[in-house]
């Protein structure tokens, strides 16, 4: 009853912060200088007075703002996000469109940071000293301190240019024919590069605390008992000590949920993935209000799905959570 | 072994040219997917409604207009097989071939000449292209007249390229001709006019393009298939086409990235191909109000003092041509015979003195200088640099985004800027505007300047009607003098667009339109 109770009051706060975050975003975007008819002009060639007036008319820009403000909240409650300014397009629409392709990316490099930044990182506890440990510390600086962009570049430039073993943009290629798994190879070449650079900083954190949990854990009576035991090295290190050293990854891979989503708009510019990513970028440029307050809706749901799933993991892992209601 | 072979080959062209006629033309190959890019996504498939390069590029091959263009700019039957001008320069007819449908199979006719007008007047926002239009006749099917208030010679090119899109009447005359810019067709289930048929238009990623088969020039288009992959990143486009994934592509601008493409094997890199796209850069002055810049010395010292040589070759790398007027160089109206105001620091502080602005210390005045896109930054920094050696301080004022920065223009609250537009090809389409003075602060891209001279509106109005091409000519030259006298605007250099293509392709769209042209006629070799 109290884990009904709690998940209701959070689902109630996640609706206010989602208000919030619209009411706030709207505001702001208002305060800029200039609006969407100016890059629509900027995209037509340029256009006069009558067709700048026109274009506000049409999209009900030169309404006042609490008027503006109220039509669009008003939408929202009634589950209509409105229509792109930019795209000629239902924003519901072309966010569903783009939203596969960035749960993808996001996942992928999410899962593929997880797991090979656990493994580093409890390789490198095993000889904090080592040769190993220091190579990992040393790509984990790497990752973490290169932009995204950069490293996407880069990637690039020895992957599809030099050695071209990946395609260079986009998603799939429009040109393979073929049944399901001749599309899912194709697609699924087209994620390496954007997945592991998109990793690559997030890859950096796990390691790290992975490992410094690890170190922690290892040193803990419990593992000092069960070497005693005579329990295997082996034994010791994976089932004892990483169940326990997991839990503090697992939270900070949650609340590193929704950097991932943020990282992935640089990582999508670099690589043209058809994600939600380049269409917020594209859309701020283009001061697409409708759209941009669409996407942060979205990544916010995204966010906190992300965020209930991370509990759930950690009641999987930490048996002393499962009781709780919080 | 190789000089020679090519000395062979240079040899047999010139003896070819020598014998009169042109370099024997490779026989096109039929079929074939060519893989294309455009560099951000098109707000509309549908040229009638939406101008711009973006949109150019598939409208052009989704919608055929009345005329084309040859590398001469030259008017080339299209859809109209032949045309005439009326002695009074009042109505233009347009005898249409009589074998053209739509994609859907039906026959184009004069009433969707007719519906098209209407469409472009009430949407399209290039007013100017057929403002004189008062109406249009269909005699019969296959004949259009289009009745005009005045003479309007920019007609011809405002029926070419994108300008003139021809759209089925059957199919988006179902809603008010206002609302056709909203159609729900303009982005899928396209019925053009074209040599290609829109098979998908996946925003953010691809408009997918099919030949017609049954396309009013027989045999054509050569291609079959024509994928325009929307690649927004410059760096991941650069390699793309070095690793051959992208076969062509247009209006790339970056100095590094053509210059690094001009050095890979495979692939040509030209600037050739965009007179009548018109793109320039330029300096812009707001003459208004009563500040130094209302002065005519003040703005002539200013260029004096900036090095368009360094603009050229340093900042551009030598990508960019010069350009010293309004009127972009590859236009048969530019003149080149104006002043050049090559760097002279010493004329530029002679004049800054004439005007009254006396050193004080190290500086005689300040003034600000703003920028609408970051790639022009390294411009904005140089005036500042440039206008520091003759006592102007100036200030950069960067704008958060492009709205923004219009807004500032629109306002007229600027004092300097850094600017990019485009002629679009008739100079009344894309030149009067930004120095008519009935157009002062009427938003982006008109005259922001606050210019007026009475004698250039008349030139402009003059121009605007006068059919004999001569005549015309003149006009437009003492226009430019003017304008290079009075330096509302200092005309710096073009915006250096480029077409790659591989050695892939035949027949690359290189006339004046860039690819807001029919690449009916391009193909893929082998």
């Amino acid at each position: 009853m109290t884990f009904l109770k709690n998940t209701g009051i959070r689902i109630l706060y996640a609706v206010i912060l989602l208000i919030a975050v619209l009411v706030l975003n709207f505001s702001l975007m208002h305060l800029a200088p200039g609006d969407v008819a100016d890059t629509i002009s900027q995209s037509m060639g340029g256009a006069d007075q009558e067709v700048l007036d026109q274009i506000r008319a049409d999209y009900g820009l030169d309404q006042p703002f609490l008027v503006q403000l109220g039509r669009y909240v008003g939408g929202v409650l009634q589950f209509d996000l409105g229509y792109s300014f930019f795209y000629n397009e239902p924003v519901t629409k072309l966010i569903l469109e783009r939203l596969p392709a960035t749960l993808l990316l996001v996942f992928t490099a999410q899962i593929f940071a997880l797991l090979i930044g656990v493994v580093l990182g409890v390789i490198s506890a095993r000889k904090p000293n080592g040769l190993a440990s220091h190579t990992v510390t040393l790509i984990a600086l790497f990752g973490y301190s290169a932009p995204v962009f950069w490293t996407g570049i880069l990637l690039l430039i020895a992957f599809s240019l030099k050695i071209p073993w990946f395609p260079v943009a986009g998603m799939r290629d429009v040109t393979v024919d073929g049944g399901f798994w001749v599309h899912f190879a194709d697609v699924a070449r087209h994620l390496v590069l954007p997945g592991i650079t998109l990793a690559s900083i997030f890859l950096a954190l796990y390691s790290r605390l992975s490992r410094a949990t690890m170190l922690e854990t290892l040193g803990s009576d419990y593992v000092r008992t069960a070497k005693a035991k005579g329990l295997s090295e082996h034994q010791v290190v994976y089932k004892h000590a990483l169940k326990n050293a997991l839990s503090p990854v697992i939270t900070l891979a949650g609340l590193q949920f929704s950097a991932v989503v943020s990282g992935a708009v640089l990582v999508e510019a670099v690589f043209s993935w058809p994600g939600l990513g380049t269409l917020a970028f594209q859309s701020i440029i283009a001061r697409d209000t409708p759209t941009i307050l669409g996407i942060l809706f979205f990544s916010a749901l995204v966010v906190i799905v992300g965020n209930l799933l991370t509990d759930m993991a950690l009641r999987l892992v930490d048996p002393r959570l499962r009781g709780r209601g919080a | 072994m190789k000089h020679f072979a090519k000395l062979v080959v240079a040899s047999a062209a010139m003896a070819a040219i020598l014998a009169g006629g042109q370099v024997a033309a490779e026989e096109p190959v039929r079929g074939g997917t060519l893989v294309s890019v455009m560099g951000s996504n098109p707000r509309s498939l549908n040229g009638a409604v939406q101008s711009g390069i973006v949109t150019g590029y598939p409208a052009a091959q989704l919608f055929a207009s009345p005329l084309r263009y040859d590398e001469d700019w030259t008017p080339q039957p299209y859809l109209a097989e032949s045309w005439e001008i009326s002695e009074d320069g009042l109505s233009v007819t347009l005898n249409l071939v009589k074998n053209a449908k739509f994609h859907d199979g039906q026959p184009i006719t004069s009433e969707d000449i007719a519906f098209s007008v209407d469409v472009i007047k009430a949407n399209h926002p290039f007013k100017t292209m057929f403002a004189p239009v008062e109406m249009v006749e269909t005699p019969d099917e296959h004949t259009a007249v289009l009745k005009l208030s005045k003479p309007h010679p920019a007609l011809m090119l405002a029926m070419s390229g994108q300008l003139m899109s021809i759209l089925p009447k059957h199919i988006y005359g179902d809603v008010p001709v206002e609302e056709v810019k909203s159609h729900p067709r303009n982005n899928e289930n396209v019925v053009g006019s074209g040599p290609f048929k829109l098979v998908e238009f996946k925003n953010g990623e691809h408009v997918i393009l099919e030949r017609f088969d049954d396309f009013f020039i027989e045999g054509r288009p050569y291609l079959d298939r024509v994928v325009l992959r929307i690649i927004t990143d410059v760096s991941a486009r650069t390699i793309a086409y070095e690793n051959g994934e992208l076969h062509m592509g247009a209006f790339e601008s970056v100095p590094q990235m053509v210059n690094r493409l001009k050095k890979v094997d495979g692939i040509t890199v030209t600037p050739e191909g965009y007179g009548a796209i018109g793109p320039l850069d330029w300096l812009a002055m707001n003459t208004g109000g009563d500040g130094p810049l209302s002065d005519v010395r003040v703005r002539k010292a200013i260029a004096y003092a900036v090095d368009k040589n360094f603009i050229q070759n340093a900042l551009m790398q030598g990508t960019a041509a010069d350009s010293r007027t309004g009127i972009h160089p590859d236009s048969p109206f530019y003149n080149a015979e104006v002043e050049t105001y090559d760097v002279d620091l010493d004329k530029a502080n002679a004049l800054l003195d004439e005007a009254g602005f006396l050193m004080d210390g190290d500086s005689r005045f300040s003034l600000t200088i703003d920028f609408g896109w970051p790639g022009v930054k390294p411009q904005v920094e140089y005036v500042k640099a440039a206008l520091k050696k003759v006592g102007i301080d100036v200030e950069v004022r960067a704008s958060a985004d492009f709205p923004t920065w219009a807004k500032r223009m629109g306002d007229m609250e600027f004092d300097m800027s850094w600017d990019t537009v485009f002629n679009w090809g008739d100079p009344v389409i894309g030149v009067h505007r930004t120095y008519d003075s009935s157009n002062i602060g009427k938003g982006v891209w008109s005259n922001t300047q606050g210019y007026s001279n009475a004698r250039v509106d008349e030139l402009m109005a003059m121009a605007a009607v006068e059919s004999d091409p001569e005549k015309r000519k003149a006009l437009y030259m003492e226009f430019q003098q003017i304008i290079a006298d009075e330096l509302p605007v200092y005309h710096t250099n073009t915006l250096p667009y480029h077409t790659v293509y591989s050695d892939k392709v035949g027949n690359p769209p290189l006339g004046i339109w860039g690819t807001s042209t029919p690449i009916d006629m391009t193909y893929l070799k082998e």
